[in-house]
């Protein structure tokens, strides 16, 4: 049942190009609904022993001359990451609720990026994956050049040529794969023995090519200027599910079919991760852009499910899994309320301008989101990003000591950047007010009595960042649901020390 | 023999000379003969291919001068089709005053795609070249108000009868080395130890009017002339079917009249033969095809340039060598002259209406003509090699030939350049559709209108290169199928 996911997405996105405006947002909302649905019936159904391995659910001959299946299949990694696509689709479509400009063509390219990546999660087939892939590379690029903001069409073409360069060494990989097992069936791939030679240079192409999407540092810049650039429904798409597909690549795929490249590159992986994790926080930091805060926060974020990943250990990467479910609601309820909340109704994301707004005030429901998604996002217990960090943590302590303790240097930055940006936006001071009239920010004149008769935060805005922050409660109080589930699957994967 | 056997066996490039000799009287002597002079040639090619599906699967005729197998009616079923498709666009353009001529020029060309495919002898197939390129000159050079048609036409002139004129020299020294012009007979006359100086110069300059004929660097110098000066139509038909008709016969003459000279283009161990020299145009066509075409601000020059490109990106299917690699030569080849027919429908529908095919003229098209913008879209993107298109399964089945050549990864070198080719080729193919859907238009009431049978033909081919994106086995398969 799960394959319906992908159908019913593709369904409704080419649908949404011959409706007329009027039910657009009403049809969008219903296909992201009725993916979420089905991929929450299949994680309460689905017992969780066949969740163990990854159980084809359709094959059907495709181009048999060369091979290739459509073929599908589902486990407790891939469950778990169709779960956070669906999740994140519904709260992208309620928070695009008041779209106005080309309304159709947008959530068209919104569900298009969607259905794509339920496509890469339940791939078994490496050409199918590799299609739905690169499917998701050009709407993003419609949805960020269209509808984007802030220097959009050099944001939009950055990110794209960017994952497209990730994806022309991903093809290379690919096809190395391919023409070397003569088979495209991941599963049969991942029990074929590949020569170490070919191992050794065909893993770091691999996975670096996928690790582009995942904002592997120092190919990570595509994603503040694409998360500044894009509209909402596109950062928080962006950050939410796109960035994962790597990640989720380079586990299925990199790792998973050579084992013996993946351990002798396995350090350089810790160390970019731990790069990452340092660099972006400290560079987050600095940033003036409330938008910039976050996708460097982003960058951070999924420098520890790469640290998970290297760890090589059941326990890691079923971490890793857990923080790429974690961070997709997060940051997603991160960039809602700083595009939506904030920037719709105060048009500007420049902390220093926000801080002399009193927003608490003016949009209580905004704050308390906020507060909500930095506690989660700097890994306070009870909220999803501490039960993954830790997991991760946990699992790194074992292969690399000195990479926790660095790391642990970075989780204390995120946490200043965070609140920096919290007390900024929210609660700022009278002080930064008096800077403002000296002149030193340029914002609307009056906005005070804007600030006053700002439009209160809307009944979809509302139910969106209800979703998100039950998302992110119910797997940080009770992450046993999703790790029954990861961890079989992970320990089913044969490049585990 | 019998002639009426041959004639039987001949039937559809009778029936395309019967049809080109009744359109040029029509459009002599009729006074509207726009309308009807079409019709016939659409007629005639109709029955053409209808004559095509009649003929026996195999014969050979005069020791190879006249062929049938499934591949050469398959090829010459789609060069039909692409003259068709072609016919269909002369039909709108402005340039055609005498349009009872030009249809004959195309059809005549047409007669010479046909001999092209279906030959497997060097006399005949150079017969097909230059009334191909004779026929293609003069169409290019149609539009006699535009200075820059006559360009187009000198230029395609000029470097193709040089090219030509090489490639008859070349042809003339094998015949001195093996005493046969029938590809079978030379692949066994010619051993397959060290090369000869002789031989490899002949060999060369075999190649280089095909080089010419495909618009491989860097003897592509005429095709950002004759692109977007010719006239629409003529380019199309330049950009399409004779492009996939070269690489058919291109194709038969390496693999099968120079098999024994293969020689390999592997990284580090190069062997002398024609791959190697197909490898050097082939990475040199990626690299500038794809470099120039950054610098292009008109969509004909940047197809022009793109074509230079994806010339590369074919042959390197050739070089692989191989049933896998010829058929995904064919395939890629095949998938791209349906996409740049339709991208060029699609240009001569706001050329019409603006009076140009520069960037601005492209300008919010997506407001303007939902359904040209949609169409375009496709096209382009199925030239960047984005799935779900055709042009993304071609890349995929073609680098895979290419790297799975030989079994030890050896033309990696030339598919990672392939591939950062289409990295730079993205950037080119999204600028066009960043202007489509975008920017604003300049003027934004100005709604590009398009007859019922444009909108039909050029849906169709877009539908095409989706489909065979999605179900690429009903074309890769009867490819496979029809190769010996």
């Amino acid at each position: 049942m799960i394959a319906w996911t992908i159908y019913i997405t593709f369904a409704g996105a080419v649908l949404l190009l011959f409706m007329p405006r009027a039910i657009s947002r009403w049809l969008a909302l219903f296909t992201a609904v009725a993916g979420f649905t089905i991929s929450l019936t299949t994680l309460i159904q689905t017992p969780i022993v066949a969740l163990a391995r990854f159980r084809t659910i359709v094959r059907i001959p495709w181009v048999a001359a060369l091979g290739m299946n459509y073929h599908l299949a589902v486990d407790g990694i891939s469950l778990t990451m169709v779960l956070v696509t669906g999740i994140v689709a519904v709260s992208t479509v309620l928070f695009s609720w008041d779209i106005e400009h080309r309304q159709n063509e947008f959530f068209f390219w919104l569900l298009l990026v969607v259905a794509g990546s339920y496509g890469v999660f339940l791939s078994a087939d490496l050409f199918l994956l590799f299609v739905f892939y690169e499917l998701v590379i050009v709407p993003k690029y419609f949805l960020i050049a269209i509808f984007g903001s802030t220097n959009k069409e050099y944001g939009a073409m950055k990110l794209t040529l960017y994952s497209f360069f990730g994806g022309a060494l991903v093809f290379i990989g690919i096809l190395a794969a391919y023409v070397t097992a003569g088979s495209l069936d991941l599963n049969q791939l991942a029990q074929f023995q590949f020569a170490p030679q070919l191992q050794l240079w065909a893993f770091p192409v691999l996975f670096l090519g996928f690790a582009v999407l995942a904002g592997v540092w120092p190919l990570h810049t595509w994603a503040p200027t694409g998360h500044v650039a894009a509209p909402t429904a596109g950062s928080m798409l962006l950050a939410g599910i796109v960035m994962k597909l790597g990640a989720y690549g380079g586990l299925r795929v990199a790792m998973n079919l050579f084992p013996q490249g993946f351990h002798a590159w396995s350090n350089w992986i810790a160390v970019l991760a731990v790069i990452g994790i340092l660099y972006a926080a400290a560079v987050a930091l600095r940033q003036s852009d409330l938008n910039f805060v976050i996708g460097y926060s982003s960058v951070s974020h999924m420098g520890f499910v790469l640290l998970g990943l290297a760890t090589a250990n059941a326990l890691g990467v079923s971490g890793a899994v857990l923080q790429m479910f974690s961070h997709g609601v997060i940051a997603a309820l991160l960039f809602a309320v700083a595009g939506r909340m904030l920037y719709r109704r105060t048009h500007t994301r420049k902390l220093d301008a926000l801080s002399g707004m009193n927003l608490s005030r003016a949009l209580p429901f905004g704050a308390f989101t906020f507060v909500v998604a930095s506690a989660a996002s700097i890994g306070i217990p009870g909220f999803s990003g501490f039960a993954a960090e830790i997991t991760i943590l946990i699992g790194a302590w074992k292969t690399f000591p000195i990479a926790v303790w660095i790391t642990g240097v970075g989780m204390v930055l995120v946490a200043a950047f965070t609140l920096r940006a919290l007390t900024k936006s929210f609660f700022g001071d009278a002080v930064s007010s008096v800077r403002m009239q000296e002149g030193r920010v340029q914002v609307d004149s009056d906005w005070n009595e804007q600030s006053n008769s700002m439009p209160p935060i809307t009944a979809p805005e509302k139910w969106g960042a209800c979703l998100l922050m039950f998302a992110t409660l119910a797997v940080g109080l009770y992450p046993k649901l999703l790790l029954d589930r990861i961890v079989p699957a992970v320990e089913a994967m044969r490049f585990l020390k | 023999m019998s002639y009426l056997e041959l004639l039987k066996l001949a039937s559809p490039e009778a029936v395309v000379v019967v049809t080109a000799l009744v359109v040029l009287a029509v459009g002599l002597t009729s006074e509207r003969a726009s309308a009807s002079c079409s019709a016939i040639a659409t007629f005639g090619l109709a029955i053409a291919i209808g004559a095509m599906l009649m003929l026996p699967q195999n014969a050979t005729l005069f020791g190879g001068m006249l062929v049938i197998t499934p591949l050469t009616s398959l090829f010459k079923i789609i060069c039909l089709a692409l003259a068709l498709f072609t016919v269909f666009l002369a039909r709108t353009d402005r340039s055609s005053r005498n349009p009872g001529e030009y249809l004959a020029m195309l059809l005549l060309a047409t007669i010479g795609l046909m001999l092209l495919v279906g030959s497997e002898e060097l006399l005949m197939i150079f017969i097909g070249l230059e009334l191909t390129g004779l026929s293609l000159y003069v169409m290019a050079a149609f539009d006699k108000t535009d200075v820059r048609s006559a360009e187009a036409g000198l230029k395609y002139f000029l470097f193709g009868s040089t090219a030509s004129a090489f490639t008859l020299f070349g042809i003339s020294f094998i015949y001195g080395m093996s005493g046969t012009t029938g590809l079978a007979a030379i692949g066994q006359k010619l051993s397959s130890g060290p090369i000869q100086p002789l031989l490899a110069v002949s060999i060369v300059m075999t190649l280089i009017g095909f080089a010419f004929k495909i618009a491989a660097a860097p003897f592509h110098l005429w095709a950002p002339a004759a692109y977007p000066g010719a006239p629409v139509p003529s380019a199309a038909f330049i950009a399409s079917g004779s492009k996939v008709a070269s690489f058919v016969v291109l194709g038969k003459i390496v693999l099968v009249g120079f098999a024994p000279v293969h020689g390999s283009a592997e990284w580090h161990a190069m062997v002398a033969g024609w791959s190697p020299v197909l490898a050097a145009l082939a990475a040199l066509s990626i690299l500038v095809g794809n470099l120039v075409a950054l610098a292009q601000t008109n969509v004909r020059r940047l197809l022009a340039y793109s074509a230079v490109a994806h010339a590369g990106y074919t042959l390197l299917g050739l070089v692989a060598g191989g049933r896998d690699g010829f058929s995904a030569t064919l395939f890629y080849t095949t998938v791209y002259a349906i996409t740049l027919v339709g991208a060029f429908g699609v240009v001569a529908l706001v050329r019409r209406q603006t009076g140009g095919d520069d960037f601005q003229n492209f300008a919010g098209l997506w407001a303007r003509s939902p359904l040209l913008a949609g169409c375009m879209s496709i096209f382009m993107l199925s030239l960047a090699g984005i799935p779900p298109l055709a042009g993304f399964f071609g890349k995929f089945y073609l680098f895979s030939a290419a790297l799975g050549a030989g079994g030890n990864h050896g033309l990696l070198w030339l598919v990672a350049l392939a591939l950062f080719g289409s990295l730079i080729s993205l950037y080119y193919y999204l600028t066009v559709l960043k202007v489509i859907f975008v920017d604003e238009a300049a003027t934004p009431t100005s709604v590009v209108k398009a007859d019922l049978l444009s909108r039909i033909s050029l849906t169709l081919l877009a539908l095409v290169v989706l489909i065979l994106g999605i179900t690429p086995g009903a074309l890769a398969a009867r490819i496979i199928a029809s190769l010996p």
